[in-house]
């Protein structure tokens, strides 16, 4: 069988426009969140979100790295983003001057939760008060989820499978799981896999706020808002940003001297079939998922020492953590478990390959990044090491990402040291 | 240089990202400018916006070069 490996990253995060300034800020305890200053406020119940910083700020976004003016002009800032990540990711794996050959073989799978919501709210105002002859002709090009593919693809030549999921807060696991079974299905030998969102904007933030999903009760406390496993959780933070990783069949990445993170070696889906918004009370879907990566990697429970929580610091946090103590047993097997959401807050579709990228990470460095904000770990938390507010040095061989989103879809990934 | 010449040249730069002093009177949008046909659509609605002037789509499509676009305003602006 194929084997799938990751050999690039690529990261912007409200911690940082690159890998390692995100990675040294999310091991150093630090929170993304403030208040928000994309738009004005105003009769919004929530103010705060973790904001990609601007290109001005000690570790801020320059959009003129990577991405073409006109397109920036053009596009939403999720694609921009992804472009971005997809870029750096490319970099990192040494792969910014492939053949035409290797080009046919290489594919995108970068998806997206929401998409161009931004953009949308802006050209709706524009038919609204100018009319239907002033909507942009590069409105619905640059809206589209599937246009951070369409775009690396072009910018780079890439002609291999071009594809892009779209499940909700399940988005950036998805790609990365599917993407890996497409090259071990022969369709690609590289693609660039992983997700990219950014809804900062008042009808997104209104829209999850009014869904009673994000904290509106820490406004004047942003950097503590996001308190996965707290008894005194109240809500998501919006994040925003990308993460991309550059997946690779095992052989093609050693015959070109590649340096390999780690494999892909397990993936697991599935439904809730239960709540539109609220996940599963017993978290069934959850564990299937879990249950159907751990199998496909062909391991038991102590063989995971790392997991990158959903935990979102809603209720739901309990509900994923009961669900995995099911699977790894009532103390993970010895597993580190931590939200790294409480530093950036929730990338929605970008979620799970940030996150994924993170635990490529922790394998790297042998160190877990910390949940921040625990300062009360609620019931069912007993037993389980949370990592509480400080990085921990520990022993990280193969760990587990599991990203859950709305309509009850659900995708674990699992990724181990080569 | 007119007035609806700066102007012109103005929308250009800020909607194409060219260099000022590539966007020469006999610049063609496409060839010389690296413009697309959705570009000079964008670029046609920015003019109407900036001279309160209509231009309707086979004007438009006749449109192919910076003078062009400034003849058209001056011709036509009220």
């Amino acid at each position: 069988m194929r084997r799938v490996v990751i050999t690039g990253l690529g990261l912007v995060t409200p911690l940082g426009a690159d890998v390692e300034t995100t990675w040294a800020n999310l091991l150093a305890g630090k929170s993304g969140a403030g208040r928000i200053t994309r738009f004005d406020t105003t009769g919004q119940k929530c103010l705060i979100a973790c904001e990609v910083k601007p290109a001005d700020h000690p570790y801020g976004f320059d959009p003129n790295k990577r991405v073409d003016f006109k397109v920036q002009r053009q596009v939403d800032p999720f694609i921009v983003y992804g472009i971005d990540a997809a870029g750096q990711a490319l970099e990192d794996a040494g792969l910014t001057d492939m053949d035409e050959a290797l080009k046919l073989r290489t594919g995108c799978s970068i998806g997206s939760g929401i998409g161009g919501l931004p953009g949308i709210e802006s050209e709706s105002i524009v038919l609204h008060e100018k009319g239907a002859g002033r909507v942009s002709p590069h409105f619905v090009h640059g809206r589209l989820i599937n246009l951070i593919s369409g775009q690396v693809s072009i910018k780079y030549g890439l002609m291999g499978p071009n594809h892009a999921v779209v499940t909700a807060c399940s988005t950036g696991a998805h790609s990365i799981g599917d993407a890996a079974r497409m090259i071990r299905d022969d369709d690609a030998d590289i693609m660039l896999a992983g997700g990219s969102e950014s809804t900062i904007n008042p009808l997104g933030v209104a829209g999850f706020a009014q869904a009673r999903a994000l904290n509106c009760s820490y406004n004047d406390r942003p950097e503590q808002a996001s308190r996965p496993y707290d008894k005194d959780r109240d809500g998501f933070v919006m994040g925003e940003g990308a993460g991309v990783v550059v997946l690779e069949e095992y052989e093609h990445a050693k015959a070109r001297g590649a340096k390999i993170y780690a494999e892909v070696v397990g993936y697991g889906l599935s439904g809730d079939a239960y709540h539109v918004t609220a996940p599963h009370p017993e978290g069934k879907g959850a564990e299937l998922a879990v249950r159907m990566a751990l199998r496909k990697a062909g391991m038991g429970p102590g063989d995971i020492d790392y997991v990158n929580a959903h935990g979102t610091s809603t209720m739901a946090d309990t509900i994923e953590l009961a669900a995995v103590k099911r699977v790894l047993g009532d103390d993970l097997s010895g597993a580190s478990m931590s939200s790294t959401k409480s530093a950036i807050g929730h990338l929605l579709g970008g979620a799970g390959a940030v996150e994924t990228i993170f635990c490529v990470l922790a394998i790297r460095d042998q160190i877990v990044p910390p949940t921040l904000n625990l300062d009360t770990p609620d019931e069912g938390c007993e037993g389980v090491d949370l990592v509480p507010k400080v990085a921990k040095k520990r022993v990280v061989r193969a760990t587990l990402n599991n990203s859950f989103g709305f309509g009850g879809t659900n995708a674990s990934v699992i990724v181990k040291a080569i | 240089m007119s007035d609806t010449a700066d102007r012109v040249k103005k929308i250009v730069v800020e909607h194409l990202g060219v260099e000022a002093d590539k966007v020469t009177e006999d610049a063609s949008f496409i060839d010389d400018l690296g413009a697309d046909s959705l570009d000079i659509v964008e670029l046609v609605m920015a003019f109407e916006e900036e001279f309160g002037v209509e231009i309707p789509d086979d004007a438009a499509e006749k449109i192919a070069t910076v003078s062009d676009a400034i003849k058209y305003i001056d011709d036509n602006k009220g």
